[in-house]
């Protein structure tokens, strides 16, 4: 159930249209683990997030592309998730701890039926349930209100933790940034988690290897990054963030007895060439000229 | 200079984004003073720092995306001897880390020059863990701590030398949504001390940063249905000018007060704590009363009457009269 959250309006009281609830709606795709109805998802997806930007005006189109192919193979080929039932409890928890790529959340959790695709359009629109970073209390599907770096890994710590204590087989999934693994919470999560052996815990670092003003490797280096995961005692693997086979392989596949860190190689404004591995995409908005470009490129 | 940093004529009034001034001072004062240095959390696009780091590469200190360690390494580089303007976004710089504000600048007296780039809820569709509302209340609630709010380009410029050699610990705002340049060439900025833009009998309408501007439209807005208001430019919150506020409860009878921050704790709870136990007067206190709902900064003011007409109506309403027409 989506929670209202009510302020005062004292100069709005009563006008204004009636507030966008959103609910599930039969899904534009259904979950699938053939790899050519993935790609075609995820193109999908990638559209969707190149026009929800355009109508905004405003978003962070270069993270939305790096990370689509690893929540699309998430959503649609991993997670025990209902949309019909987005709170059932045993559900697989997933977290988008860089929670600036929320118009690619949005347009995955939309074409799996959460909501309707059409709601994605109000993105950063006033009194929109879609804000600029999710929004628990408004969104079904979304399970932390991220935003700030650094958050999405303790939480999804903790409901390791709370699935072991309760005895339950579901699992967790954190994507973090590459660039938000600067934050040292992540590493004070990853030691407890190692700590811990979550076997249930897998995180997703989303590996542009870019930040927000420069590339991570000349800002703050993370490299060698998966040793740095092997020595808080997790298993980490590397793997191709754009190939949605290899993704859900080593997403579907439950580790040992650590918790499993898969790097995803990826590329920040992947499938647009203009933006394709660029820093200034991080949150620049494309032109009118720039949006069909993109969408022309992105249909091929 | 970006389009988002040029100058914006809004109406008639043109209006700027006080980055632009914060900057071109840093750089001046960089280019006198070697011990002039910024941290940053890669945010140095988002502090408008890219000049600086052109002109002075090394003095930028990029620590990544770790405002604790931002804020720690201020500590340090004030404890070498340097003096460090720590430029983040305010919500993750006050919120993320809070405590080594607290213990490191504070409560060590490192005179670190803490910079809340884009406060406010100046990044308004990207919601509230964004908004940069809660900085005066946590703030505010550390001792030894300077807060300020410039309210212009000229005053940022004034704030800014001013902390540079201040020797202690400051927060300071620094304006993203664009504000008129309501204080004229000659006026000078003095830390601690409050200037009045308008004198009046009747009401007094206390604010802070963007809301300063609106205050001074309510209070021509008021003058025309015969209410005279008396408008302070509250630029440091801390140290508060007690003189100042307290002269005003005794000529004006009634204060309203105005910030774009929460309504707990900021402005309005300073002048009330104020006033309540030396000269009680009535006040009405305007501010964001909850997590805000999506919509950009200009839509979000308004939604929260935190605008003229919201001022003007808490005027009216302390006065016990009606909007005439
Ligand atoms: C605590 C915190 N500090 C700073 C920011 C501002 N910020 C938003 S996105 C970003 C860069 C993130 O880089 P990365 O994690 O690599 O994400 P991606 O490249 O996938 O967009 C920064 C610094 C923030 N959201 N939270
Ligand atoms: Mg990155």
């Amino acid at each position: 159930m989506a929670v209202e959250h009510r302020i005062a309006t004292p100069h709005r009281e009563g006008s204004g249209p009636a507030p966008l609830i959103l609910r599930a709606v039969t899904p534009t795709f259904q979950p699938t683990t053939v790899e050519e109805d993935l790609r075609k998802i995820a193109a999908t997806v990638r559209l969707k997030i190149v026009k929800t930007i355009a109508l905004a005006g405003l978003g962070h189109v270069g993270g939305d592309l790096s990370v689509t192919d690893i929540l699309t193979a998430l959503y649609f080929a991993v997670l025990d998730v209902d949309p019909a039932d987005p709170t059932k409890p045993e559900r697989d928890r997933f977290i988008l701890s860089k929670g600036h790529c929320a118009a690619a959340f949005y347009s995955v959790l939309a074409l799996r039926g959460f909501f309707d695709p059409e709601a994605v359009d109000t993105f950063m629109k006033p009194l929109s349930p879609l804000n600029g970073h999710p929004n628990r209390r408004k969104i079904p599907g979304v399970e932390a209100n991220t935003g700030p770096l650094g958050h999405g890994l303790p939480i999804g710590l903790g409901a390791a933790i709370g699935a072991k204590l309760s005895g339950q087989s579901w699992r967790t999934f954190v994507v973090v940034g590459d660039g938000e693994l600067q934050e040292g919470s992540n590493w004070e999560a990853a030691m407890a988690a190692g700590h811990r052996g979550l076997d249930n815990l897998t995180v997703i670092v989303d590996r542009n290897r870019f930040q927000q003003g420069a590339g991570t490797e000349a800002t703050n280096r993370l490299e060698p990054l998966a040793d740095k995961f092997r020595a808080f005692g997790w298993d980490a693997v590397d793997v191709d963030g754009h190939d949605v086979a290899a993704l859900h392989v080593l997403l579907a596949a439950k580790g040992g007895d650590k918790p499993r860190a898969i790097i995803a190689k990826t590329y920040k404004g992947r499938g647009v060439s203009f933006m394709e591995n660029l820093v200034d995409w991080h949150h620049k908005v494309p032109s009118a000229e720039q949006v069909e470009i993109a969408l022309k490129e992105l249909t091929r | 200079m970006s389009a988002a940093e040029a100058p914006r004529v809004a109406g008639s009034v043109e209006t700027f984004d006080c980055r632009v001034a914060f900057a071109d001072e840093v750089i001046k004062l960089a280019r006198a003073d070697e011990r002039i240095v910024v941290v940053c959390n890669d945010s140095v696009g988002s502090s408008n720092m890219g000049a600086f780091q052109k002109e002075f590469p090394d003095r930028l200190v990029n620590v990544g995306i770790a405002e604790q360690n931002m804020v720690g390494v201020g500590a340090g580089l004030a404890n070498a001897g340097m003096i460090p303007f720590v430029c983040a976004a305010g919500p993750f710089l006050t919120g993320r880390a809070t405590e080594q504000i607290k213990a490191d600048c504070a409560y060590s007296q490192y005179p670190v020059v803490l910079c809340g780039m884009s406060p406010g809820m100046a990044y308004g569709e990207l919601g509230p863990t964004h908004h940069s509302i809660e900085d005066f209340a946590w703030m505010r609630a550390i001792a030894e701590l300077t807060i300020m709010a410039p309210v212009d380009p000229a005053e940022t410029r004034q704030a800014v030398q001013w902390a540079a050699q201040a020797g202690k610990p400051v927060y300071m705002r620094v304006a993203r949504f664009k504000v008129p340049a309501v204080t004229g060439a000659e006026h000078k900025w003095e830390p601690g001390k409050i200037s009045t833009l308008r004198d009046g009998g009747d009401v007094t309408l206390a604010a802070i940063g963007t809301m300063v501007s609106r205050a001074i439209e309510a209070a021509d807005l008021l003058a025309r249905e015969g209410i005279a208001a008396r408008v302070l430019n509250v630029s440091t919150l801390k140290p508060l000018d007690e003189e100042t506020i307290l002269k005003a409860a005794r000529e004006t009878g009634r204060i309203v007060t105005a910030e774009e921050a929460v309504s707990t704790g900021g402005l309005g709870g300073a002048i009330a704590e104020l006033v309540s136990q030396h000269h009680p007067v009535p006040m009405r206190i305007l501010g964001v009363p909850g997590f805000a709902p999506t919509g950009d900064t200009q839509f979000l003011l308004d939604h929260f009457g935190l605008n003229v007409e919201g001022l003007a109506k808490a005027a009216r309403d302390l006065m016990g009269t009606r909007s005439r027409p």
